[in-house]
């Protein structure tokens, strides 16, 4: 589903923030990018969802080479994956429920259809009483949320979310976890960026680490590793 | 197909609400582009009144003839019965010379000046209308050449010259008004494309989102080239109703002008052809205006992440 060879990415102010990233994520697959702030894990994100292109290297996304996309078909490519973002990037002046129809309407999809399939999303984060709300009318919290319907209303194959629990409480973080879960149960690929250690390792799922714009994938490593001690 | 178009309307409906929540910049900006529009309207429908009523007075057109002096009155009579029989002519007004005299007298004044004449200086003279399907300047010419055949006729006049300065200078007005029109037109695109750039950066945040869940370029544009159509048509309506106003308020001066020249001149009001037109190019200028904006600002805004 995801393939990353070699993949750099340099931003114009010359930081590199991701050096020679190397990893796999397979289709079906749910999977960490842990790290310290700072270390590159939003720029994977983005390299994912094509806000940004490598500046060496290769990125593969759903069999496309996201570096020799041609830019009109960007929003084609945009609209088969849901993004839930670190700063949930919702419009203030729309209703909760224009907010999560936004995408739809974007795809074309028929309008009988829309009503329906936006109510579904919000009912999945419980927002559906909050429909007709504007989203500053939310807590921080719930905004998130509004953003994950928004994600997962156009029935994405491929989920990424960046800090989607980074303003919740426990509690609250543990619902939205077990809602990541249950959109991978049904096959989608679901890759989520995080501080939160406790609730990676209570997964037990597969953890990609990110730090100082270098990707250390145990699952990786252990292919590579042992090739390279049997090269000394 | 009735989803597409339900879709427009949704796009149309929403940049309207858009406009309505901002009264007094979006009445501005009609503004200015119906008094743009008002100009050419109202100039255009001037001259448009002048040109449908000279086609009245060409067909007023007279050929004056003048006889020789020594011509008799006899051959002169049968020489105006002749022309009466042929083709294209409407009227012959035989002008014998004493009567041309008895009127000058009473109408000039100088009665007792030309007292002291002796005998009548005046000719036999012919006042000729072609009928209106022969009145054009190649039928006319032709009429003057037979007629100035004759060895008794000293002198054929068209009085059309006014009439051939008057449309030379009306097609002068007419270009004059095709080039304002021009002007006037890259103005209101100026104005909307202007317009449409500041709503394009106000609405940058959304213009972002909307592009990162895959809002094509074409998407993001729609709702942007309806607000230029609404600019368009609003300020086409309203050019429509204050060049409509304009005419009403010189009709009545200007039929008194045109009156003591003892012509039925009258402004034409605008029909429905006029008012279809205008709204057209209202529209047209709108959504172009809109699309150039569009084209050149949409592309520049690419969600930062
Ligand atoms: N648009 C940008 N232009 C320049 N530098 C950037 C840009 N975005 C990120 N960086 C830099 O790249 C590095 C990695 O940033 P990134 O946002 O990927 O970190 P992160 O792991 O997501 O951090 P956090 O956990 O705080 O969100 C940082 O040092 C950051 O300053
Ligand atoms: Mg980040």
């Amino acid at each position: 589903m995801i393939r990353f060879d070699r993949a750099s990415k340099r931003y114009p102010n010359g930081r590199e923030a991701l050096s020679g990233a190397t990893f796999e994520i397979r289709e079906g697959e749910m999977v960490f990018l842990t790290g310290r702030s700072g270390a590159g894990k939003s720029t994977v994100l983005k390299l994912i969802a094509l806000l940004e292109r490598p500046t060496r290297g290769l990125v593969m996304v759903n069999g496309c080479n996201t570096a020799a996309l041609a830019s009109r078909r960007i929003p084609a490519f945009r609209r088969q994956l849901g993004v839930v973002f670190q700063d949930h990037r919702l419009l203030t002046e729309r209703s909760i429920f224009d907010n999560v129809a936004l995408p739809l309407h974007a795809a074309h999809a028929p309008l009988k259809d829309i009503d329906k399939r936006v109510r579904a999303a919000l009912d999945q984060v419980g927002l559906l009483d909050r429909a007709q709300a504007l989203p500053l009318e939310l807590s921080v919290g719930e905004q998130q949320r509004v953003g994950i319907a928004r994600a997962v209303v156009v029935k994405p194959k491929l989920l990424i979310a960046d800090e989607p629990t980074g303003n919740l409480d426990p509690a609250l973080s543990m619902e939205v976890m077990g809602l990541f879960r249950r959109f991978n149960e049904v096959g989608v690929t679901v890759v989520i960026a995080t501080h939160d250690i406790d609730l990676v390792k209570a997964s037990g799922l597969r953890e990609i680490i990110v730090a100082d714009g270098k990707v250390q994938d145990p699952a990786t490593e252990k292919l590579v590793v042992p090739s390279m001690e049997a090269e000394r | 197909m009735s989803g597409w178009l339900l879709r427009h309307v949704q796009s149309a409906l929403f940049a309207a609400g858009r406009l309505a929540r901002a009264p007094v910049s979006t009445a501005f900006t009609v503004l200015v582009i119906a008094i743009a529009l008002t100009l050419p309207t109202a100039l255009a429908l001037g001259i448009h009144s002048v040109r449908s009523s000279t086609g009245e007075f060409a067909n007023a057109v007279d050929v004056s003839v003048y006889f020789k002096r020594d011509v008799p009155i006899e051959k002169a009579r049968q020489l105006a019965a002749s022309l009466r029989q042929r083709s294209g002519i409407a009227r012959v007004e035989f002008i014998a010379a004493d009567e041309a005299l008895k009127q000058f007298r009473e109408q000039s004044g100088f009665g007792a000046a030309l007292d002291v004449l002796e005998g009548n200086p005046l000719p036999h003279a012919l006042d000729v209308r072609p009928k209106t399907d022969a009145a054009d300047p190649a039928h006319m010419e032709s009429l003057r050449r037979y007629i100035a055949a004759w060895p008794e006729v000293e002198l054929v006049q068209i009085d059309s010259d006014w009439v051939k300065r008057l449309n030379a200078i009306l097609d002068l007005l007419r270009r004059l008004v095709l080039g304002a029109s021009a002007l006037l037109g890259v103005g209101v695109l100026a104005v909307v494309g202007n317009t449409i750039r500041l709503e394009i950066y106000s609405r940058r945040a959304e213009i972002e989102v909307t592009k990162l869940v895959g809002g094509s370029n074409a998407f993001v544009r729609r709702p942007f080239l309806y607000t230029g159509l609404l600019y368009g048509v609003a300020g086409a309506l309203l050019a429509a109703l204050l060049a409509w106003t304009a005419l009403q308020l010189l009709d009545a001066p200007v039929a008194r002008l045109a009156q003591s020249y003892g012509s039925s001149f009258r402004l034409l009001a605008p029909g429905w052809r006029e008012l279809g037109i205008l709204l057209g190019v209202g529209a047209l200028l709108g959504v172009l205006g809109a699309w150039l904006a569009a084209a050149r600002h949409l592309a520049r805004i690419e969600p930062r992440s």
